[in-house]
C-alpha cells in the first residue's frame, strides 16, 4: 500500500473510530472468555465440592448445568462479536475505504 | 465431606481404568473380527471422495487453486470444514470413552478444546484474512525481514504438522485393527496413500470436501447416537444421569466395594474428579489448548480459503458452533455408554472390561442403538475422519515447505506458480512416505503426549508471533525469531522432560521426570512472550526501524482489508 493512502486513512476520524471501538469490543469480550474459562478451572482445582454438589433432590449436581453453560457461553460469546463485527464494523470499514479510495 | 468419604472417593477415582489426558490419542486395544459391513461402508466413502478428488483436480491449476481452492469457499462450508479438520477421531472415541469411565472429567477435558475458538475471532481471525495470502508465514512476517521469519514459522509449522500426524497415523492403525480387523500396516499405507491422492490431485479443493463429508457424516452419526440414547429417558437428562449413578454404583458394589462406598462411586460421575491434579497443570495445559488452537497451522490456514474478511468471521461463527455441539453430543454418547454397554455382557470381556478396549465405548454404544448396518457406519466415519484430519495436515506441512522455504527464501520471492506447484507436490509425497514410515516405527510406543505437544508448540511458539506482529507496533524480526525460538524449543524439551514423556515413553521410574507438570505452556509461551519482547526493545538494527516503520500501512490493511487478497477468479 502507498504511503499516501495510508496516511490519508490514517488520519480519517472514521478509521481511528473503527479502531479504537473493535479493539475494545474484541478485547472485552476475550477477558469475558479468559475469566469464565479460567474461573471454571480453578473451580475445579479448589471448590470441586461446589461443582458436586447435588442441585435437588435427584443426581443432577452443580457441575452439569454450570459445565454446559461454559460450552454455550463459547458460542454465544462467538455470535454476538461476529454479528457486530458484520454488521457496524464492516459498514464503517466500507465507508473508509469508499473516503479513501475515491 | 466426612475423611473416611473423602478417602472413598479418592479410592473410586483411583479405581476407574486410563482416563484423562490420553484422551486425544487413540493407541490399543486387541484386533477384533473383520467387519464387512464397516469396510464396505468406509469403501463407499473413499469412492466418493476420489470422485470429488478428480473433480478438484480439474479446478486446482495455480498455486493459489492448490494453498487455498482460489478462495472460494464461503464462510458457513468453511467452518464445517473446520470443524471436519478438526474433530478428530481421537475426540470424538477418546472423550466419550473418557466420560464413560470418569464422567464430568470427560466434559472438563472436551471444554478446553473449546475456549480457544473465540478468543482467535476476537483478536486475530478477520485481520489473518486481510493480511495473508496461503498460510500464516504470510501474516507472521508481513512486515519483517521475509528469510529468518519465514524459516521459523516453516519450522513451527513442521513440528506442529509432524506430531500431531504421527499420532493421527498411529490412532488409524489402532482403530483399523478394532474397527474393521484388519492389520496394522493395513491403516497406515491406506491413510498415507489416500492423504496423497486428496492433497497431491485436489489440492486445498479436494481437502475441504474431504472434511465437510466427514464433518457431515460426524455430526449426523452422533446426533442419531444422542437422540436415541435421550429418547430411551424420554428426553430427560435427570432420567439418563440417574441411570448412569445406579449403574456405575452397582458396578462398584459388585467390584467389592460396601454399599456407602458404590453410593459415592456411582455419584462420583456427576462431579470433578482426578483429572486435574495441580493448578499450574490445570491452567498450564487450559492455555496450550485455550492459545493453541489460534496457533495451529493448519486452521489458520483455512482462513486463507474465503473470499473475506467477513466470510473469515462466518467461518469460525459455524466451526465454533458445530464444536460446541459435538462436544455436547460426546458427553450424552459417554453417558449412554454408560447405560447401554457396561451393561450388556455382549461388549464386556470375562473380567468386565470392553471387548477392544475403552475407546470402543462409542462403537459399542453404535451397535446397542442402531444394529450391525450403524455399527459399520460409525466405524467407518471414525477411520474417514482420519483422513480428513491427515489431508489437512500434509497440506499444511506442504505450504510450509513450498510457499515459505521454498518460495520465499530460496527463490527470494521469484518462483513462478508452476514450479512452487512442483515443489508442493514432491513435499506432498515426501510428508506422506516419511508418515508412514513413522506411522509404523511408532506402532508400539506410548504417544499419548504429541496431540498435547503438538498444542503446546502452537501455543508456545506460533501464537506469540503471530499475536505481536499482529498487534504489537514495536515488535522486531530479530524479536520476533528469537522469541519463537525459544518457545519451539522449550516447549519440546519440557515436554520431554515431563512425566508423560520422561517416565511413560523413557521408561524412566516414575517420579524421575526433572519437570513435573502436565504441559509446559505456562511457562514456554510466557517466556516466548517475555523474549520477544525483551530483545524487540532493545534491537536498534536498520531492520528494527524498518520494521517498526512498516506497523502503520499493516494495520490499516488489517482493520481495512484494502489491499487484502481477492478471491482468484475460476
Amino acid at each position: 500500500m502507498e504511503t499516501p493512502l495510508v496516511e490519508r486513512i490514517v488520519a480519517d476520524p472514521n478509521y481511528q473510530e473503527l479502531k479504537r471501538q473493535r479493539s475494545s469490543f474484541g478485547w472485552t469480550l476475550t477477558i469475558a472468555m479468559l475469566v469464565v474459562y479460567y474461573g471454571f478451572i480453578l473451580l475445579i482445582a479448589f471448590k470441586k465440592d461446589l461443582l458436586a454438589a447435588r442441585i435437588g433432590e435427584g443426581v443432577m449436581t452443580w457441575g452439569i448445568p454450570i459445565g454446559f453453560g461454559v460450552i454455550i457461553f463459547t458460542i454465544l460469546i462467538t455470535g454476538i462479536y461476529v454479528r457486530r463485527a458484520n454488521s457496524e464494523f464492516d459498514q464503517l470499514s466500507e465507508k473508509i475505504k469508499k473516503d479513501a479510495l475515491k | 465431606m466426612s475423611r473416611s468419604k473423602i478417602l472413598a472417593v479418592a479410592l473410586a477415582v483411583a479405581a476407574l481404568p486410563g482416563a484423562g489426558f490420553a484422551a486425544d490419542v487413540i493407541q490399543g486395544g486387541e484386533k477384533q473380527a473383520t467387519n464387512w459391513t464397516a469396510i464396505v461402508m468406509f469403501g463407499a466413502f473413499v469412492l466418493m471422495t476420489l470422485m470429488i478428488t478428480k473433480w478438484a483436480a480439474s479446478k486446482t491449476k495455480s498455486a493459489a487453486d492448490f494453498y487455498t481452492a482460489g478462495g472460494g469457499i464461503t464462510g458457513f462450508q468453511n467452518g464445517l470444514a473446520i470443524a471436519g479438520d478438526y474433530m478428530s477421531a481421537a475426540s470424538f472415541l477418546g472423550i466419550s470413552a473418557a466420560v464413560m469411565t470418569s464422567g464430568y472429567d470427560g466434559l472438563i477435558y472436551s471444554i478446553g478444546f473449546l475456549v480457544g475458538w473465540p478468543i482467535l475471532t476476537f483478536l486475530m481471525a478477520e485481520r489473518l484474512r486481510n493480511l495473508g495470502k496461503f498460510t500464516f508465514a504470510d501474516v507472521a512476517a508481513f512486515r519483517f525481514a521475509q528469510t529468518p521469519v519465514r524459516i521459523f514459522a516453516a519450522s513451527g509449522t513442521l513440528v506442529v504438522v509432524a506430531f500431531y500426524l504421527i499420532a493421527q497415523m498411529v490412532g488409524a492403525g489402532s482403530l483399523i485393527e478394532l474397527l474393521f480387523g484388519l492389520d496394522y500396516w493395513i491403516a497406515v499405507v491406506l491413510v498415507g496413500a489416500l492423504m496423497m491422492i486428496y492433497v497431491l490431485f485436489g489440492g486445498m479443493t479436494a481437502t475441504t470436501w474431504v472434511q465437510i463429508i466427514k464433518a457431515c457424516l460426524l455430526l449426523g452419526g452422533a446426533s442419531f447416537m444422542s437422540f436415541m440414547v435421550l429418547w430411551k429417558y424420554g428426553f430427560s437428562p435427570e432420567a439418563m444421569f440417574a441411570d448412569a449413578v445406579r449403574v456405575k454404583g452397582e458396578l462398584a458394589l459388585a467390584s467389592g466395594k460396601t454399599p456407602e462406598e458404590a453410593a459415592v462411586a456411582g455419584q462420583s460421575i456427576m462431579g470433578p474428579g482426578t483429572f486435574i491434579k495441580d493448578p499450574i497443570s490445570a491452567i498450564s495445559f487450559g492455555m496450550a489448548l485455550m492459545f493453541g488452537t489460534a496457533g495451529l497451522p493448519h486452521i489458520l490456514m483455512r482462513f486463507f480459503t474465503v473470499p473475506s474478511a467477513k466470510e473469515a468471521r462466518k467461518s469460525v461463527m459455524w466451526a465454533t458452533t458445530w464444536i460446541g455441539y459435538f462436544y455436547l453430543l460426546t458427553f450424552i454418547i459417554g453417558f449412554g455408554a454408560i447405560t447401554y454397554v457396561l451393561t450388556n455382557p455382549e461388549f464386556l470381556t470375562a473380567d468386565g472390561k470392553l471387548v477392544g478396549g475403552t475407546n470402543m465405548a462409542a462403537v459399542h454404544l453404535a451397535h446397542a442403538v442402531g444394529g450391525n448396518i450403524f455399527l459399520g457406519f460409525i466405524s467407518a466415519v471414525a477411520f474417514a475422519t482420519i483422513l480428513a484430519v491427515v489431508a489437512g495436515l500434509t497440506l499444511s506441512g506442504a505450504s510450509a515447505v513450498s510457499h515459505d522455504l521454498y518460495s520465499t527464501v530460496i527463490k527470494k520471492g521469484k518462483a513462478d506458480s508452476a514450479s512452487e506447484l512442483r515443489v508442493s507436490r514432491i513435499t506432498t509425497i515426501c510428508l506422506g512416505i516419511v508418515a508412514v514410515i513413522l506411522g509404523i516405527a511408532f506402532q508400539n510406543q506410548n504417544i499419548a503426549f504429541m496431540v498435547s505437544l503438538a498444542f503446546a508448540v502452537a501455543a508456545s511458539a506460533n501464537f506469540p508471533v503471530l499475536f505481536l506482529a499482529i498487534l504489537w507496533k514495536d515488535c522486531t524480526t530479530k524479536g520476533a525469531v528469537v522469541g519463537g525460538f525459544v518457545g519451539l524449543v522449550l516447549s519440546v524439551v519440557l515436554t520431554v522432560l515431563s512425566p508423560s514423556v520422561w517416565e511413560a515413553t523413557l521408561g524412566h521410574p516414575v517420579g524421575s521426570a526433572p519437570f513435573p507438570y502436565t504441559s509446559p505452556t505456562i511457562f514456554s509461551m510466557t517466556l516466548a512472550f517475555l523474549t520477544i519482547w525483551i530483545v524487540s526493545k532493545m534491537d536498534n538494527s536498520a531492520r528494527a526501524k524498518v520494521d517498526r516503520a512498516g506497523f502503520l500501512a499493516q494495520q490499516v490493511r488489517s482493520e481495512t482489508g484494502i489491499g487484502a487478497s481477492e478471491a482468484s477468479a475460476h
